[in-house]
């Protein structure tokens, strides 16, 4: 019997387990987190429930449904939590069960690999003091922990999660002193064309926006963030709002330019990668259906390229059902295209989101020297850019081998992005020529430790 | 529109070797142009263990060691930069009697070579090094062997010869080479081509290649160590660490993370490799038992390179028996990091002098064919 492996209980490994159960196969779900969810629709501890309205707003029902999806095939499907897909070799992972540190491996004939996503930080002067969090950690931190990052919490950046977070951190009794946003009101004007084509999702930020308006947040555009302040700890953000240069006082700071795909599994599996212009990222290239350039191997959801949670489920399922023809088994052909469809139509949605709130091409530029890029390693935008003056470094593992940058226990997840933009712009080159930091086993830190458990028959 | 360019010696590979050997011919006034398909130091050159070390090498490899000893010794002032090089020791373990016998054996053997080795006991490493884990019954430090950062001194080597007047495309493989009789004509796609006397093949696991299309086949393989890395950690050792008879050896950076190597990786083609499911697992149990300490560390990356090895795990260094003009230089066995400086220096020699100062009879590509075609332009 062929065996099915999924890596990802988010949205879209939720939804591709359960199509691929409907056609009575049992699949094994891998997901790192304690329980499944994915980043969105991700659940407090068992003993900590909240009323899903409470934890997703808007996305209640949403949470829900996707939930019991995963809640009603339980016994169907082999579901391990708590276990880290740390490495790949051709046909069988190598699973880390972190409440035992027992790493074993899992057998695939075929391999869903929907990783989905984490934020894309863009770091500012200061970012490393404690009470600084990346917009999806401080949601995370109330999702999941239910508690704020901080009182009087200043959110900045970019992306759809600005307002989100910015709007149920305030409904959570959390002061949220400004929303200072990098797009101007001109990118978001530009993009409504676009986004129009989903009018629900396009209403649901607009509420969110005239929401904090009203409950008298401030908003503002076209910034820059210039730093944050504090010497323990967070005392305040300084921005540049076009005109000047602004000081807000606060205690906490959530940032981020909004997602960057997981692409380090798909990395090891030998998937072919190719530059997205419009993800301005080096991606796993997928056909309509999620197949990836190795035989046997699916990619859906975020981890793939972001496309957002809806799209997440819609190409779980559409890749759950393209494993399966590759089965030769006969799947339902008005569900595939119309899922197909679907999966189309968000393109320009997206789209419309990469103009409303367009990456600050100008970051670089304006990075100081003294910024800290790389936590892990403590390297600086003016190392970085020393680096290539002197060696010729033109590409992101030379920068890597040349720099350490990349070389901690993140392995470039948080700082490659802007590592990357500093690169092009100090060598001169477009980013999308530097490449990408190729990737290493293990994904993640893992136990020197670790004991052999026995190879896991799936 | 293609270049062509006139030059003494074309060096085909940029990793230590072929840039070394660059490094030396321009130290010679000689004119040379260097092709590397990648990036210089990007290959095994620029992914090893960084072990810097004579201590264990067979004795007809010492001569050559030494000399590049002596390379090591100045590094920045040859390549600009420190690399990372310390003489921080190397301490060979020994985990049982004969172990230990066989190293002493070795200080013996080596002994007209001063390496300094050092025997010592299993008390003294207790009192030494309690970090140590149960195993060590003794060991043999050679106090001047090192480590340094292979990353860096590799590419540093490449960008010293640029300064010294080498002319080094990267990103530019060569895909077909010819002689005429009297020189080498190497193409790189239609962007290059390379007029040359001489010709040396640096091609590191790749190079049979090229040797094979000048009627000189060797039986080399190619060989993958796997290679790990920890987060960094408080300080506790500056030796380098190896076993007596092979096994995990460890050493720890300036960062406090440790570098660990042991068994082999895999290859994913002919270029890649990674360190395997099996090499991690056992790396990780042996470090464990050699370095206690290490059971709360983490592993934050692991990899491997692609090395050329020939059945007697020495390299080729030296004359073409076929071709006059043509020098190759491969087939480190994974121990060339340290001997690379040394075998670039022997290849410019050859190139210059026709002959070179270090004896190199041992690594001759001779040693293959059962009836060697000498020819008469031979030079070593
Ligand atoms: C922090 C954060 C907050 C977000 N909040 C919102 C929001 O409020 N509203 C919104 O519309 N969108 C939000 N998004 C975007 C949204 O999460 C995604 O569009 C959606 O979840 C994508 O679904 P997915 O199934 O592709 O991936 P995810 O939901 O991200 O699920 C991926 C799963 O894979 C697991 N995983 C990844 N790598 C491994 C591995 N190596 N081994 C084992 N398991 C692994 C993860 O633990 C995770 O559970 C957020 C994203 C992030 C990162
Ligand atoms: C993981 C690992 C650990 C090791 N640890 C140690 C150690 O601790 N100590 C030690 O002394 N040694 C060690 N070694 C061995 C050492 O790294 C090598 O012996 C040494 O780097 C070989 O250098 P090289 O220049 O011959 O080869 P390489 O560095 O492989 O360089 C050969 C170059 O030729 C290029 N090339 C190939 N074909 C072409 C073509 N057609 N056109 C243009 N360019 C071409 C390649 O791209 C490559 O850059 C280790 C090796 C590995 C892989």
């Amino acid at each position: 019997m062929t065996r099915t492996v999924i890596v990802g209980a988010g949205p879209a490994g939720i939804r591709a387990a359960q199509t691929l159960v409907e056609h009575g196969l049992r699949p094994v779900l891998l997901d790192e987190a304690a329980r499944a969810g994915g980043q969105i629709y991700r659940r407090p501890p068992a003993n900590f429930e909240r009323p899903a309205e409470a934890l997703y707003g808007t996305e209640a029902g949403r949470a829900k449904a996707v939930h019991a999806a995963i809640d009603g095939i339980a016994d169907r499907i082999d579901y391990r939590p708590g276990s880290l897909v740390w490495n790949a070799q051709a046909g069988s992972l190598d699973v880390l069960d972190t409440a035992t540190s027992t790493s074993r491996a899992v057998p695939y004939d075929r391999l869903i690999v929907a990783t989905g996503a984490t934020d894309r930080v863009l770091p500012v002067p200061g970012w490393t003091l404690p009470g600084t969090y990346s917009l999806g950690g401080s949601q995370v931190a109330l999702k999941f922990q239910g508690c704020t990052i901080g009182r009087q919490v200043v959110f900045m950046g970019s992306g759809p999660l600005l307002y989100l977070v910015a709007y149920q951190y305030a409904k959570a009794g959390a002061q949220v002193v400004a929303v200072l946003d990098t797009a101007t009101l001109a990118d978001q004007a530009a993009a409504s064309p676009r986004l129009l084509t989903k009018p629900a999702t396009l209403a649901k930020g607009l509420y969110y926006l005239g929401w904090l308006r009203t409950h008298g947040v401030a908003l503002h555009r076209g910034v820059r963030p210039v730093r944050v302040l504090g010497s323990d700890r967070v005392t305040g953000v300084v921005f540049h709002d076009g005109q000047s240069e602004r000081t807000l006082s606060c205690d906490a700071v959530g940032f981020g330019h909004a997602l960057r795909s997981e692409t380090q599994l798909a990395d090891l599996l030998g998937c072919r990668f190719a530059f997205s212009p419009v993800q301005r990222a080096h991606l796993p290239e997928r056909d309509a259906a999620g197949r990836s350039s190795v035989e046997g191997v699916y990619l859906a959801g975020d981890g793939a390229g972001i496309q957002g949670a809806d799209a997440a489920e819609w190409a779980g399922e559409r890749a759950a059902l393209a494993l399966l023809q590759d089965e030769g088994m006969t799947v339902d052909p008005g569900r595939v295209s119309l899922l197909e469809n679907r999966l189309s139509r968000i393109g320009v949605f997206r789209r419309g989101l990469e103009r409303a709130f367009p990456f600050p091409e100008d970051w670089a530029a304006q990075a100081p020297d003294e910024l800290v890029v790389c936590r892990c390693e403590n390297i600086t935008a003016g190392e970085l850019r020393a680096t290539v003056r002197d060696t010729g470094a033109d590409e992101m593992n030379r920068l890597k081998a040349l720099s350490r940058i990349g070389m901690g226990r993140c392995q470039g997840r948080m700082c490659g992005v802007a590592a990357a933009e500093l690169l092009a712009h100090a060598a001169g080159v477009p980013i999308a020529q530097v490449g990408r930091l190729r990737g290493q086993a293990p994904i993640k830190p893992i136990p020197l430790g670790l004991s052999a458990g026995p190879e896991a028959a799936a | 529109m293609k270049r062509r360019i006139e030059t003494d010696v074309a060096i085909v590979g940029g990793g230590i070797v072929g840039a070394s050997a660059a490094l030396a011919l321009r130290r010679k006034g000689v004119r040379v142009v260097l092709l590397e398909r990648d990036l210089c130091g990007s290959r095994s050159s620029g992914v090893n263990y960084g072990g810097v070390r004579r201590q264990g090498r067979a004795l007809v490899q010492l001569p050559l060691s030494l000399r590049a000893h002596g390379i090591w010794a100045r590094l920045p002032e040859l390549i600009g930069i420190d690399g990372e090089y310390i003489r921080s020791g190397h301490f060979k373990i020994a985990r049982s009697e004969a172990d230990m016998a066989s190293l002493e054996r070795y200080r013996d053997a080596s002994r007209d070579f001063d390496l300094g080795i050092e025997l010592l006991s299993g008390e003294r490493l207790k009192a030494l090094c309690p970090w140590l884990g149960g195993k060590a019954v003794g060991g043999s430090l050679c106090p001047e062997d090192g480590q340094a950062n292979p990353r860096l001194v590799s590419p540093a080597f490449a960008r010293a010869a640029q300064r010294a007047g080498a002319e080094i495309f990267e990103r530019s493989p060569v895909d077909s080479v010819s002689h005429d009789g009297s020189g080498f004509t190497l193409q790189s796609g239609d962007r290059l081509e390379v007029h040359s006397a001489q010709l040396i093949n640096c091609a590191g696991a790749w190079a049979g290649a090229l040797a094979t299309q000048f009627g000189e086949p060797v039986p080399m393989t190619s060989g993958h160590p796997a290679m790990a890395v920890t987060s960094p950690m408080p300080h506790f050792m500056d030796w380098s660490l190896g076993v007596e008879g092979g096994g995990v050896y460890g050493r720890q950076v300036a960062r406090g993370n440790l570098v660990l190597g042991g068994g082999r990786g895999l290859a994913l083609d002919a270029d890649r490799a990674r360190s395997s499911r099996d090499a991690i697992a056992a790396l990780t149990t042996q470090a464990i038992a050699l370095l206690p300490g290490l059971r709360h560390a983490q592993i934050i990356r692991t990899w491997s390179g692609t090395e050329g090895y020939l059945p007697d795990r020495q390299p080729v260094l030296g004359a073409s028996r076929t071709t006059p003009g043509l020098l190759h230089g491969f087939g480190f066995a994974g121990a060339g990091f340290q001997v690379g400086p040394a075998a670039g220096e022997v290849l410019a020699e050859l190139a210059h002098e026709g002959a070179s100062s270090t004896p190199i009879e041992a690594f001759s590509i001779g040693r293959f064919s059962a009836a060697s075609p000498v020819s008469s332009s031979s030079k070593d």
